[in-house]
């Protein structure tokens, strides 16, 4: 696939704190990329260095094939996580103000923020004044500016916070949109289960380095450890426990069901395919219930910090 | 793409429409005019009112030469004693009882001359009556020493020595203490404009930062140009609001002066106007005061009050956005502002003290050229004739720092825009240059 945006091994000091150490990315167009880490890992210093807002010390940056240049900011919108607006100025003003600065002109400006402001169902905030307005709707203003100029590239640091379940979901469904109709987005976010609905591809940085970096069902196939967790009506479950317990390793566990049941997470040893453990299983009693234990991505996030 | 004149017209509109800018540019004129008003009504009211002293003159020396002027009434006493001039005092009214004793000689005389009153006499009514008193026994002493009364009268001449320079201009008193008005006027305009406006610049920056909304406008715009943007923009709405107070200054004072039948220029005659006055009479000072104006080096002096005062605003604005960057709240721009105003002060101390005292001293002269000091100390010596070559050198120098410290202000801006949470000391400040 093409790539959108390139980052090649950049680094970047603030006085004796290393930031960033070598740190490569690199995002196919049209998907979406999670730039995941804990707090202070250097995803901000990043993001911003994309954004032209600070310089890398050494390494580059190559946006559709062009090295990073000022004019590029208008190919890229960007929600940071320190948001806010003027607040003592009217919204449509502001948002018009905004948009002037990403280069669209007035005229044009006006056409797309009636558009959005419609589609959100906030066109009647026209003349308020932002501190006449709750944090949520405040955000809505803030997204729409954010991708308003149409960019190639959407950042979003923490889109969600602020949020009430409804507009979380409408945001989201916007974001996937956006992503249908071309654009390319950027996520950073502590949300795992927002991360598991909607990256294609992850990076993890940790303490100024990346340390991992895929597709995120590359990532959690290669985190899978082989293991299932198992149901089954047996005539006598000790015995059974025995004779698991003997063939294989495995931990207690629990599940909701409607049955009286031993329930066990087993590892398979790669010896043995998933068939042939369910012939085993068959054979000892009533199958009710089988799966492939996948990590999640919160799975990953922490066992990969605690390994680093 | 050009987004300076976005940029300005922004930070302007909201200067402009903000409710205490607007209260303020209307109230201010208003409470200035008020209080002007108040002044000359209440010392009018002062004037009005008639001191009356009791004079006990034993010695009979003095008698003809107290004159009752509007304000002060004086009353001799016929011969009684001390005692019963006191009590006619006190129980009188009187402002106050000046008792002359008789004697032999004029020392003893002048030794025993006392004042009574009820508190302390009022210091300008005591010099003139120990004014008068002196020069008549001054005039008696030298006519026990012999000297004829026409004599006497012709040897008081009055020295106002002329003053010309070595190039045939004839200077004055008058025309100095002009200078020093236009001097004066011009450098406090501007320490004034860059105290109000320079705060006003650093407060923008401050809400910039806690309403959060930096990081958005500098994913779009560069520091620099944000920085640019909200200096111009601020000094335009500034002023918008000097123009604004300085015509309905104008327009008041008219209007109350003309109501109050108040002379402005009564409340505080100048020593030079009245000794004009009874040489010439008030035309003729009038006419000194605009031949001295036409004297002035006009044209140099717009010029130049127009580049210094441009210059030298924008230098300490650009300082105030940085400060305004650095920190995260007003309360804590107290350790950053010292630096700011030492210089500022120092600036109007050395412009009033040493260029009045020495227009082209060495102190002057240094300080005429140090970037910090020199808008308000040039603007200051420029009256009193300074060459050309000095003064655009002082502007180029004005101007190079202008720019460095624009480059040294972006630095510290772009990092400390993003900066949060936290008190920058010193030391890191510096450290943000590097990065």
């Amino acid at each position: 696939m093409e790539k959108l945006l390139v980052v090649n091994n950049v680094s970047k000091n603030y006085g004796d704190y290393k930031a960033l150490n070598d740190v490569s990315i690199a995002v196919e167009k049209g998907s979406i990329f999670g730039l995941l880490g804990p707090n202070g890992a250097g995803k901000t210093t990043l993001i911003r260095i994309i954004n032209q807002i600070t310089m890398p010390d050494t390494g580059s940056v190559i946006l559709d094939g062009e090295p990073l240049k000022p004019d590029h900011i208008r190919y890229i919108g960007y929600l940071p996580e320190e948001r806010g607006l003027y607040k003592t100025m009217k919204v449509g003003e502001q948002a018009l103000y905004l948009a002037q600065l990403k280069g669209l002109s007035k005229r044009e400006a006006k056409e797309r923020l009636k558009y959005w402001f419609n589609r959100l169902d906030i066109g009647d905030w026209w003349d308020k004044k932002i501190q006449e307005l709750s944090k949520g709707m405040a955000q809505k203003i803030q997204f729409v500016v954010t991708v308003l100029h149409n960019p190639k590239l959407l950042i979003f640091d923490e889109p969600f916070s602020g949020f009430d379940p409804i507009n979380a979901n409408l945001i989201k469904d916007e974001i996937l949109k956006l992503r249908d109709d071309g654009a390319t987005v950027i996520f950073s976010t502590h949300r795992m289960e927002s991360v598991e609905e909607m990256c294609d591809h992850i990076a993890l940085i940790n303490k100024s380095n990346k340390i991992l970096d895929g597709k995120l069902v590359d990532i959690k196939r290669q985190y899978k450890n082989n293991i299932f967790e198992i149901g089954l009506i047996t005539p006598n479950h000790t015995a059974t426990t025995a004779s698991l317990k003997e063939k294989f390793e495995i931990f207690p566990t629990t599940f909701k069901s409607i049955n009286e049941e031993l329930k066990y997470k087993v590892k398979l040893p790669a010896s043995v395919s998933t068939n042939e453990f369910v012939n085993y299983l068959t054979s000892q009693g009533q199958l009710t219930h089988f799966v492939e234990v996948i990590p999640s991505a919160s799975d990953i996030f922490i066992e990969t910090i605690q390994n680093n | 793409m050009n987004h300076l004149p976005l940029i300005i017209k922004r930070e302007y509109l909201t200067k402009v429409r903000n409710k205490s800018f607007v209260i303020m540019t209307f109230l201010s004129p208003i409470i200035f005019v008020g209080i002007f008003a108040l002044v000359a009504y209440l010392s009018n009211l002062n004037n009005d009112t008639v001191r009356k002293i009791s004079v006990l003159d034993e010695s009979g020396l003095f008698l003809t030469e107290f004159k009752s002027t509007a304000q002060t009434h004086y009353k001799l006493l016929p011969n009684i004693s001390l005692d019963e001039a006191k009590k006619g005092a006190q129980t009188d009214e009187t402002y106050g009882l000046l008792y002359i004793p008789d004697s032999e000689s004029l020392e003893s005389i002048s030794k025993g001359i006392t004042f009574f009153s009820e508190e302390s006499p009022s210091l300008p009514l005591m010099n003139s009556i120990n004014k008068m008193l002196e020069s008549k026994v001054n005039t008696l002493k030298l006519k026990e020493a012999g000297m004829d009364s026409d004599i006497i009268k012709n040897l008081r001449i009055n020295i106002n020595a002329n003053q010309e320079t070595f190039k045939g201009e004839e200077t004055s008193k008058l025309g100095s203490g002009l200078k020093l008005i236009f001097g004066g006027a011009a450098g406090y305009l501007l320490f004034m404009f860059i105290i109000i406006y320079g705060n006003m610049i650093m407060r923008s920056v401050i809400e910039e930062k806690t309403s959060r909304v930096i990081e958005v406008i500098i994913s779009s715009v560069k520091p620099r140009l944000l920085l640019l943007g909200k200096i111009f923009g601020t000094t335009l709405a500034g002023i918008t609001q000097f123009l604004i107070w300085v015509i309905l200054i104008l327009v008041l004072m008219t209007v109350v002066t003309s109501i109050f039948g108040i002379d402005p220029s009564a409340g505080s005659p100048s020593q030079q106007a009245i000794e004009s006055t009874i040489d010439g009479g008030t035309q003729q000072v009038l006419n000194d005061i605009l031949i001295e104006i036409n004297n002035l080096p006009i044209t140099n002096l717009i010029i130049m009050f127009v580049l210094f005062f441009v210059g030298g605003y924008l230098l300490y604005a650009s300082l105030y956005a940085a400060v305004g960057a650095a920190v995260d709240s007003e309360t804590d721009t107290q350790q950053f502002m010292m630096p700011i105003l030492m210089p500022l002060i120092l600036a109007v101390y050395v412009g009033f003290f040493t260029v009045i005292d020495n227009p082209h001293g060495t102190v002057s002269q240094v300080f005429s050229y140090i970037p910090f000091t020199s808008p308000v100390v040039m603007l200051m010596r420029i009256p009193f004739g300074v060459p050309i070559w000095q003064q655009v050198l002082s502007v180029l120098i004005l101007f190079g720092t202008f720019i460095g410290m624009v480059w040294f202000a972006a630095k510290i801006y772009r990092v400390g825009i993003l900066m949060y949470g936290k008190k920058p000391s010193y030391k890191e400040i510096f450290k943000w240059l590097k990065y």
